[in-house]
């Protein structure tokens, strides 16, 4: 382990509001696409009734 | 095994189904060590800094921007060659992913560049070109949507695919190229053997997460694309009434 507290850890070094924005946006871009996925495939599911009977 | 009956989307679609869970626990724990080794193990840079640890985000981004292009390229290369559905299925699942990882490296990208350079943004042959690369995804995306049948559409977006790979070489030799104020290729990072090899680490290890995680979410996205396309009305699917589609 690098830090010795855990304000050092969210400061930085003073680099903060770059790294966390950087890792929080890239974090929130992935669980958005995650959940855009899902409701795409619920609404794909919804409209396709019958096709996937043939293969499942 | 005959895979060459997987070429067919609905012989595709349970066998993507297998695949997705694997690549997702997969991409989880790597991201979830990666994360670890960048943010808590890793020492802070001697010249930047701990904002240098914004590389762990955003080198496997980039790469991530510039490979899933090509591979989309390729998919849409294939499906014009061999005219296999699945092919342009797959191009069409990748575009988003790629996207979406070509805007977090710009995004990262600037929130390197402030404290670097003090500059969130400069008309620089890197950031240019890879600006450029996000441009060329909303095309291909547009081209899909913008275009009603269904088969010019892919053949469309496919051809302004291929014709953009153009761009890749130019992305990754632009540092070399031309005087850019971007960095040169990390990778060859000159610090204290020691601390560039966990840097390295975990740049490598989020580079493969990224990856097993486009894969799953690839994946995900082709199926959903199988289901939308074969459920479609006979006449608006052209695969099925080539005929209709000539006529018009």
């Amino acid at each position: 382990m690098y830090w010795g507290s855990v304000s050092e850890f969210l400061a930085m070094g003073g680099y903060g509001l770059y790294v966390w924005t950087s890792f929080i946006v890239t974090a929130l871009s992935i669980m958005w696409e995650v959940l855009a996925l899902w409701r795409r495939r619920t609404a794909a599911l919804a409209d396709s009734r019958g096709i996937l009977r043939s293969i499942e | 095994m005959n895979w060459s009956k997987y070429s067919a989307p609905l012989a595709f679609y349970p066998l993507a189904g297998k695949m997705v869970p694997w690549f997702s626990v997969v991409a989880a724990l790597i991201i979830a060590v990666g994360l670890y080794i960048g943010l808590l193990v890793a020492p802070t840079d001697f010249q930047q800094g701990d904002s240098y640890r914004i590389i762990f985000v955003h080198v496997p981004a980039a790469w991530m921007s510039m490979f899933l292009y090509v591979v989309m390229a390729i998919w849409a290369g294939i499906g014009m060659g061999l005219k296999a559905r699945l092919s342009f299925m797959m191009a069409q699942a990748i575009a988003p992913t790629g996207a979406m990882f070509t805007f977090l490296a710009l995004l990262t990208g600037a929130m390197w560049g402030k404290p670097t350079w003090g500059a969130w943004w400069v008309w620089d042959a890197r950031l240019t070109s890879e600006l450029i690369l996000l441009f060329q995804y909303a095309g291909v995306m547009l081209l899909r949507t913008s275009i009603d049948d269904l088969r010019r559409a892919d053949r469309a977006s496919g051809v302004f695919a291929l014709v953009g790979v153009v761009n890749i070489p130019i992305i990754y030799f632009s540092v070399k190229w031309w005087n850019t104020l971007h960095q040169g290729a990390s990778v060859s990072m000159t610090a204290a053997p020691k601390m560039a090899t966990i840097m390295l680490t975990a740049m490598l290890l989020m580079t493969f997460g990224f990856w097993m995680y486009s894969i799953a979410v690839i994946l995900t996205r082709v199926r959903c694309v199988i289901l939308e396309r074969e459920s479609m009305p006979a006449w608006s699917n052209p695969s099925t009434a080539p005929e209709v589609a000539e006529a018009r």
